[in-house]
């Protein structure tokens, strides 16, 4: 009884300890961040290029069936009421104000995400982070600040860029096979949708941009330096990452309501 | 900074560390001599490579100074830390050279990280260093395609680009075939003698080693168990120093495991 | 350094893609922005009941959308719902005696502000009102005369 207690509280203890630590890491990055743009804009360009332009197929392909199926259910379930004609209001808000900013999400912490895990915790395993310290390097500074910023900077355009392609396949399925009118489908949208929405979608993608890199960022910097070790924090990034953003999802949508 | 008159670069006193409940080093003394070749022996498991790693403060020590030319090196902060650094050069177990850039890249890293010199001057730095290590045509190249021996000769040089005073070398000699081996022995020395810095070689490889160093500790057991030349040690009467000096299988340092008693065991009368 | 010249040709490209993404969502999804560049001049009218309309709904002349209700506002003087909307400046020659009406688009579509044109030859101007007014229908009203009327005519 006694060692379970004592269990219990150290493992809170350990929690409480392991996110006073994450929250410190995220401050030590945020505070290398603007003399890191500022002095070595090459580093970020070449992690928006790894995460951002090289995340692009997946989403784009993701973007346009999903897009496509929200068109399709839409107008199934509004055609029953005749209400064929708000098929591009529904599509748009559910792509703009949720999936576009969720979907994209998963997908960045799969494709992105873990690449950053497995990429910073292969650089701990093969002693390349400690050979940069030895060089008197910081290795938060020129390994990870970049790729954090880097994930930071991409995920709201993919999250745009998946919203248009969604869009753009609603617009095939129901304007080009389904025969809805095409005036219709974009008018209905345009008197519907309001700016808020859109930036409710781009608050959205910025906090999951953040969540997610400063995740994949922290978890390979902290991975155990084995193979084993690394494909753990590579899982784990996933796995914490779905979670994260799902319940920031939540959490944002009721303040904006 | 105190100027480096003194003979002894780095003074290890009284350190103590321990990772968890296991003590690594208790009351280890240590010093390293300027411009000498330092080898530091010991059976694997000793933490060799924590004592590198507590000489650059990778790790701190718990008890115990360490002192490099008389400056305490737990009282620096950060950026008096990366200012001493910068005097070291550091060969690490397989290279650690960074993956994502080729030779060239690599061995011009700290230069582009540290120097605001222009490319052309990088460019004659870095095929001079690669040169005397033998490798200016792999310079290309990336790392996934060297062989072990290339990648830690690509290492030693850019642990050399930025001219250090002290290089520390951890198993260089690890998992190299002869020829290799041989090259890096030859270079490890020429280095030491032509630039006149201190280096110090971390490895169990009795016979390499016994080749370059100029002073050899072996650690065992948390202490320094023996010290002075190769030939000192070789002659040495301590049982440890003879059975890791001549490679015994059985002596202080036990070939068996901590095990219950063999008979005991196979005939199952433990558990009873 | 041909990599990086790749590298930063593909970073530029994608950052392009996902600047014009965003253009294209905030300025082709929302009515917003439309006539805000544009002269405008305002127009109000008063209403019994406005039903659902809400601030930026359509101000439409013939179906085609000539401007946008700017705010929608109770009365408490005339207890009426007090409208302000603007209408575009290229549409200068409405008849000032035109009536407004509250329109739906659809069964279940969003309400809108109709004009009818008059005949007067004055034309409204900035800071004009709209005299003659229609409220919205309120399906439950109708819903409900229609009960009431259909249940007497039984009755006769």
């Amino acid at each position: 009884m006694r060692a379970l207690v004592r269990e219990i509280y150290i493992s809170i203890f350990e929690f409480v300890r392991t996110f006073g630590a994450f929250q410190l890491f995220f401050l030590r990055l945020l505070m290398h961040s603007p003399t890191l743009i500022v002095r070595r804009p090459g580093l970020v360009i070449k992690q928006i290029y790894n995460t951002g332009a090289l995340s692009l197929v997946i989403i784009m392909v993701c973007g346009f069936f999903v897009g496509g199926v929200l068109g399709l259910q839409a107008y199934a379930n509004l055609a029953k009421f005749n209400a064929e004609d708000s098929t591009g209001t529904v599509v748009a808000l559910a792509l703009i104000k949720e999936l576009g900013p969720v979907i994209t999400a998963l997908l960045f912490a799969g494709r992105a995400g873990t690449a950053l895990s497995s990429e910073i915790g292969l650089m701990k395993a093969t002693d390349q982070l400690s050979a940069m310290e030895m060089m008197a390097i910081n290795p938060v500074r020129r390994v990870l600040v970049p790729r954090f910023l880097g994930g930071v900077i991409a995920m709201p355009m993919l999250v745009a860029i998946f919203s248009c392609v969604g869009l753009f396949g609603a617009h095939v399925v129901v304007v080009e096979l389904l025969d809805v009118d095409v005036g219709a489908f974009w008018q209905q949208m345009r008197y519907s949708i309001e700016l808020i929405d859109i930036y409710e979608g781009i608050y959205k993608s910025i906090a999951f941009g953040i969540v997610i890199s400063l995740l994949a960022v922290w978890e390979g910097y902290n991975a155990i330096p084995t193979a084993e070790g690394v494909g753990r924090a590579t899982t784990r990034t996933v796995v914490i990452s779905a979670i994260a953003v799902l319940i920031l999802d939540f959490m944002i949508t009721a303040v904006m309501l | 900074m105190v100027s480096g008159d003194s003979e002894n670069l780095i003074e290890i006193r009284d350190l103590n560390y321990s990772r968890g409940a296991r003590v690594i080093f208790k009351g280890l003394n240590l010093t390293i001599k300027r411009g000498q070749i330092t080898a530091i022996m010991g059976p694997s498991g000793t933490g060799k490579t924590t004592l590198l790693r507590l000489i650059t403060r990778q790790l701190i020590p718990h008890r115990g100074t360490i002192l490099i030319d008389g400056v305490n090196i737990a009282s620096l902060n950060l950026t008096q830390l990366y200012k001493m650094r910068r005097r070291f050069g550091m060969l690490f177990q397989n290279g650690a050279l960074l993956t994502d850039l080729n030779v060239f890249e690599n061995v011009a890293f700290p230069l582009r990280e540290h120097t605001e010199l222009t490319n052309r001057l990088i460019r004659h730095v870095v095929l001079t260093k690669l040169h005397a290590v033998g490798l200016r045509g792999a310079a290309d190249m990336v790392p996934s395609e060297l062989s072990g021996g290339m990648a830690r000769r690509v290492a030693l040089a850019r642990a050399m680009v930025m001219d250090p005073d002290i290089l520390i070398y951890d198993e260089p000699f690890v998992g190299l075939d002869p020829i290799s081996m041989g090259v890096i022995v030859r270079l490890v020395r020429r280095m030491n003698d032509a630039l006149g810095i201190t280096s110090i070689v971390v490895s169990h490889d009795v016979a390499e080693v016994s080749t370059v160093a100029d002073c050899s500790y072996l650690i065992s057991g948390g202490k320094v168990a023996a010290s002075g030349s190769p030939d000192e040690l070789r002659t040495t009467k301590s049982k440890l120093v003879q059975q890791f000096m001549h490679g015994m299988a059985d002596g202080p340092v036990a070939f068996h495991y901590d095990a219950p008693d063999y008979a005991e065991q196979l005939l199952g009368r433990d558990s009873e | 350094m041909q990599q990086t010249r790749s590298v930063e040709i593909g970073t530029g490209l994608f950052v392009l893609l996902g600047m014009s993404a965003l253009f294209f969502l905030t300025t082709q999804t929302t009515g917003g922005g439309n006539f805000s560049a544009a002269e405008t001049y305002e127009v109000e009218a008063r209403f019994g009941n406005v039903g659902s309309l809400k601030s930026r709904a359509p101000v439409a002349m013939s179906g085609v959308t000539i401007g946008r209700v700017t705010s929608v506002v109770f009365d408490p003087d005339t207890l009426e719902a007090k409208v302000v909307f603007v209408i575009d400046s290229q549409y200068d020659r409405i008849p000032d005696d035109s009536d407004a009406s509250i329109l739906t688009s659809g069964l279940l579509g969003s309400q809108y502000i109709g004009l009818q044109a008059g005949g007067s030859d004055i034309y409204l101007e900035d800071g004009s009102e709209i005299l003659f007014t229609q409220s919205a229908i309120i399906l439950e009203n109708l819903i409900g005369k229609f009960l009431v009327n259909s249940g007497s005519s039984n009755i006769d």
